[in-house]
């Protein structure tokens, strides 16, 4: 018989070889997420079947069950990490597009972020510390509804650990996506611009995902408010911590 | 195409470099986009490339978060000691900042156009 099948031996090369080249985790990403947005369509795009949770949850299990560390998974992953920063510059697109409605109500935005940067951050800040937390799990929370650079920054400021930081941050955006259509719902605003607004300012890039793919006007004001949010937290958070805390 | 995404990327590196530059509490790519909105203002629209570049990429933007959402995993041990007031905070604050964000908008944007504005016409839309 010639070989034509591979053995047992083979396959473990096949694997050593895969396992080192950024290929495979690079494939696997995208794999995961269209299997995220597969089970996400079938639900009627249910906003509780996330499909960046159910793409997390599935590699995540895939890596633990075959042993790979993150930075090995992340070799693979960084060109599709990479594209988050063209992404944002993009959002001048959809906001260009919808710049008439910005510009007709600019006060109404400025003060509803504000409002939205206080509240997220100081009852995140409080539940936790109500709960009773440590010193340092509050402060890292405190900016957690800021896009992950800026609240890293922000809670080394204040005191606070980075990296615990940067993960609450995607777990909020992940929870924003899921629970924000269904609050704006149960409240009855109906208003695009609003919908838009709580989203990117509560949830930052993702929940600036979710609205952009249920309606344009929504993205737009989803993707301004996730800029004017960092600036806002950024500037503010520091000045209300020291009053508070 | 390529001509666009080149535009993107100009944008990126102009934005992330004032704010290395000037350590401003600022994303880079957030102030590239203010950077992208100066050339679409000065072009007086979308010209269909860019269209077609920035619509893809944000049409899959979710995806861009999965390899940083697999990050958490990495921030197991830190999350493990207070996963319960954590979690709580991140469920209560987000719900809380959506709902005050949203009516906030939906009030003031009412009391400052008068009455049935632009908000009902582009809003008119099913709450999905």
């Amino acid at each position: 018989m010639p070989q034509t099948l591979p053995g047992l031996g083979d396959l473990h090369d096949i694997w050593v070889y895969l396992a080192a080249s950024p290929l495979l985790h690079l494939t696997l990403t995208l794999v995961a997420y269209q299997a995220g947005t597969w089970v996400y369509r079938r639900t009627g795009n249910n906003p509780l079947a996330n499909p960046v949770l159910i793409a997390v949850v599935a590699l995540v299990g895939l890596l633990l069950a075959t042993g790979t560390d993150y930075a090995t998974y992340f070799a693979g992953a960084q060109f599709v990490h990479f594209l988050l920063g063209p992404a944002t510059v993009a959002l001048a697109i959809p906001l260009y597009r919808q710049f008439a409605h910005v510009r007709r109500s600019g006060v109404a935005i400025l003060a509803s972020i504000v409002a939205g940067s206080i509240t997220a951050a100081l009852s995140a800040a409080g539940i936790a510390w109500a709960l009773g937390a440590s010193a340092s799990s509050v402060i890292s929370i405190a900016p957690k509804s800021v896009t992950a650079p800026v609240a890293m920054g922000i809670s080394q400021r204040l005191g606070g650990l980075p990296s615990l930081t940067a993960a609450l941050v995607i777990l909020t955006g992940i929870t924003g996506a899921m629970l924000g259509p269904l609050v704006l719902n149960l409240i009855r605003v109906r208003d695009w611009r609003a919908r838009g607004l709580a989203m990117g300012t509560a949830a930052h890039g993702i929940g600036t995902a979710r609205a952009l793919q249920v309606n344009e006007v929504a993205g737009a004001f989803a993707g301004l408010a996730m800029g004017l949010n960092a600036l806002a937290t950024a500037i503010l958070l520091p000045i209300v911590w020291r009053l508070f805390f | 195409m390529l001509a666009w995404f080149t535009v993107i990327l100009v944008c990126q590196l102009i934005g992330e470099s004032i704010v290395t530059a000037l350590h401003l509490p600022f994303p880079g790519p957030v102030l590239g986009m203010v950077a992208l909105f100066g050339v679409l203002v000065a072009k007086r629209g979308v010209p269909g490339d860019l269209a077609r570049v920035g619509d893809t990429l944000l049409a899959n933007l979710s995806l861009l978060f999965v390899p940083a959402g697999v990050g958490v995993m990495a921030h197991f041990v830190l999350l493990k000691n207070d996963w319960a007031p954590l979690g709580a905070a991140i469920i209560g604050s987000t719900v809380i900042t959506v709902a005050v964000t949203a009516l906030a908008m939906a009030w003031l944007s009412r009391m400052t156009s008068g009455g049935k504005g632009d908000g009902e016409a582009s809003g008119g839309g099913e709450g999905a």
